[in-house]
């Protein structure tokens, strides 16, 4: 089957457009677990709620921006509250028990949403309706807008860590955090920010996907596996990494869907996946072997 | 002594606190074995009696808790004794369903034991691939791609309509219990009943028998120290690979229970949400007991059909909020919270 070129780019387009926002998801988890050794299962619940808060904020105020900001607000202080609730008393422990336990909060919180709005998917109206005309299409401005936003809060989060003072306080509680500790940073307090930022990362993202698509209860489980799948394609912890393999990951799909349907072309990042595991269990970007 | 019994010290409390005859062996052996055989045939002769007593509802109730106690303890073989935490096992699980379904539907007249062969074919050999990649890798890691390969079933079986009849799934007629040329009757469910108990304890006393043979003490060991295990000379990789598989098999069993129990093999049954149901069974019971998983079952089990109830379709909100309680409070799980209360 020949594939006209035009449709090739279209799809590289999307691709990237979706690669940046599964960044943003990514970037949150791969933070989340870099520093704290924690495997956040409800990524994708968090995601989804923030979608939820920006239909909210949206319907009230007719803002999208005042949405995004709200969304990113109210799902970190979520964040932290489930870091303190739930995380905290498990600190020290083996990891796995981090997966168990945020894995019950994403239950929670998945089931939460459905009682609280229902099964019905709702809609977030595009911020602006401009369109450019693409060989025969018209595409949004709007998709890239979300892209270029994705990448600016990406790049705001690699600017904090490297030269803001909280920042430089987070990367010395990675590298050592009893080292970190006796130097006189607040520890419990960073790793508590560190979470709120994961997760006000995944409520941004929320809602800045929601446009492209409904949103609804279930939409976090797609969402935090192809998240998972990123990050460990990418190399846990990695935030480089994560980016990259993102892109990656979402052009590969975006390309498959050309031949397949869209619920196979997942496939294809399965395949990277293991492919990976095989060949480059550290991740495929991973500088070091660990 | 505030302690349990068996106080084997370990820095975190995830695996197993040892099995309950570890530290009986010096003392008093015969007690112990004497006290838990009374135990196992008291509960055994109580599944009996059950469904001659128990109104129809709560007849099924028992087998089904029966059935996904089976799955749980399948995954207890990976999660409480080599510490592997498998998010995978609905795939096994689904596997075993979809297999039992093949054998039904193409061979005429249906055959429940080769229902049973083909489920247990099915299961084994995607337990053999997911094995065979996953168990390169360890912790989170594994539960990540154990989670993954089970979505990738799902989407081939989601999407595969012709073979697999896609969402709706296929339906079947239920097999007779049959013996050739012995004898053959329909099952009720009551004699169903009795089939599931006769499959679930003979699997817990194999299950049973192979954690505490060798070939179980090197799961162990694994556990509790994988680098020594290595040093020692054991090739780690390929004792992973069997664990997983015979886990896998046990899990498709329970497929192919619940597929005779059922009639219908669906893809809901191979979403992962299936097997983090498998670990919240093995941490609300007790992991690294075997039995413990299926009094997780039973309790997660009661738990929803008391707090749906109240809460309708949404009980699993106060459920994963007891989970989490749960994981914080007491991680040996509901048995080994009441041995350590016991033994106060």
């Amino acid at each position: 089957m020949e594939i006209p070129f035009d449709q090739i780019l279209i799809q590289t387009i999307n691709g990237v457009v979706t690669g940046m926002i599964l960044a943003l998801v990514a970037s949150g988890l791969t933070l989340i677990f870099g520093i704290m050794d924690v495997v956040n299962f409800a990524h994708g619940e968090l995601f989804m709620l923030g979608a939820y808060v920006g239909v909210i904020v949206l319907a009230a105020s007719g803002n999208f921006w005042l949405a995004l900001v709200a969304a990113s607000l109210v799902i970190a202080l979520l964040g932290a509250a489930i870091y303190l609730t739930t995380l905290r008393p498990l600190l020290g422990r083996d990891p796995l028990t981090t997966i168990l336990a945020t894995f019950g909060v994403s239950l929670v919180l998945q089931n939460y949403a459905l009682w609280q709005f229902g099964p019905v998917a709702r809609k977030i109206a595009e911020p602006f309706t401009g369109h450019f005309s693409l060989f025969y299409l018209d595409y949004p401005w709007y998709r890239l807008v979300i892209a270029l936003l994705s990448a600016a809060i990406i790049s705001a989060l690699w600017l904090f860590l490297k030269f803001g003072t909280f920042g430089i306080w987070i990367r010395a509680t990675t590298q050592d955090r009893v080292m970190a500790q006796a130097m006189g940073i607040p520890v419990p307090w960073v790793l508590t920010v560190v979470f709120a930022i994961g997760a006000g990362m995944a409520g941004a993202s929320g809602v800045l996907f929601g446009p492209l698509a409904g949103v609804n209860h279930a939409m976090g489980l797609d969402w935090i596996l192809k998240a998972f799948i990123v990050v460990v394609v990418g190399g846990m912890g990695n935030l480089a990494g994560s980016i990259a393999a993102a892109i990656f990951i979402s052009l590969l799909e975006a390309y498959a869907a050309l031949w397949v349907s869209p619920a196979q072309a997942v496939i294809v990042s399965f395949v990277v996946l293991i492919l990976t595991l095989l060949f480059r269990p550290t991740g495929l970007f991973a500088s070091a072997p660990r | 002594m505030s302690l349990a019994a068996e106080n084997v010290p370990h820095p975190d409390p995830l695996p197993a606190r040892g099995r309950r005859d570890r530290p009986a062996k010096r003392q008093s052996v015969g007690r112990h074995a004497l006290i838990y055989w009374a135990g196992f045939s008291i509960i055994l002769a109580l599944l009996i009696i059950a469904p001659l007593v128990l109104p129809e509802f709560w007849r099924r109730f028992l087998t089904e808790i029966l059935i996904w106690g089976l799955l749980a303890m399948s995954s207890d073989i990976l999660i409480g004794y080599t510490g592997m935490v498998s998010f995978g096992h609905s795939a096994f699980f689904g596997l075993g369903m979809y297999g039992a379904a093949t054998a039904l539907l193409s061979v005429q007249p249906p055959n429940l034991w080769l229902a049973i062969f083909y489920g247990l074919v099915a299961a084994a050999a995607v337990a053999g691939f997911v094995a065979y990649f996953s168990t390169r890798l360890r912790d989170i890691y594994f539960a990540i791609t154990t989670l993954i390969f089970s979505q990738i079933f799902y989407v081939i079986i989601f999407t595969w309509t012709e073979v697999t009849g896609g969402e709706n799934g296929l339906t079947f007629r239920r097999p007779p219990l049959a013996i050739a040329g012995l004898f053959s009757m329909p099952f009720t469910s009551t004699t169903l009943h009795w089939f599931v108990v006769a499959v679930v304890t003979l699997s817990y006393l194999v299950l049973r028998r192979i954690t505490q043979s060798p070939f179980g003490m090197v799961l162990q060991s694994i556990r509790e120290n994988e680098s020594r295990t290595r040093a020692i000379g054991y090739a780690i990789e390929r004792y992973k690979i069997v664990a997983v598989m015979l886990s896998g098999l046990f899990a498709g069993l329970a497929g192919v229970l619940y597929a005779v129990q059922n009639q219908f093999a669906a893809p809901d049954f191979v979403f992962f949400l299936v097997s983090g149901e498998a670990v919240i069974y093995n941490v609300m019971g007790g992991i690294g007991t075997l039995v413990g998983p299926i009094f997780g079952a039973a309790f997660f089990l009661l738990l929803r059909e008391g707090l749906s109830r109240f809460f309708t379709e949404y009980y699993l909100i106060p459920v994963g909020i007891i989970f989490v309680a749960m994981v914080i409070f007491m991680p040996q799980g509901l048995l080994g919270f009441m041995r350590r209360w016991l033994n106060q």
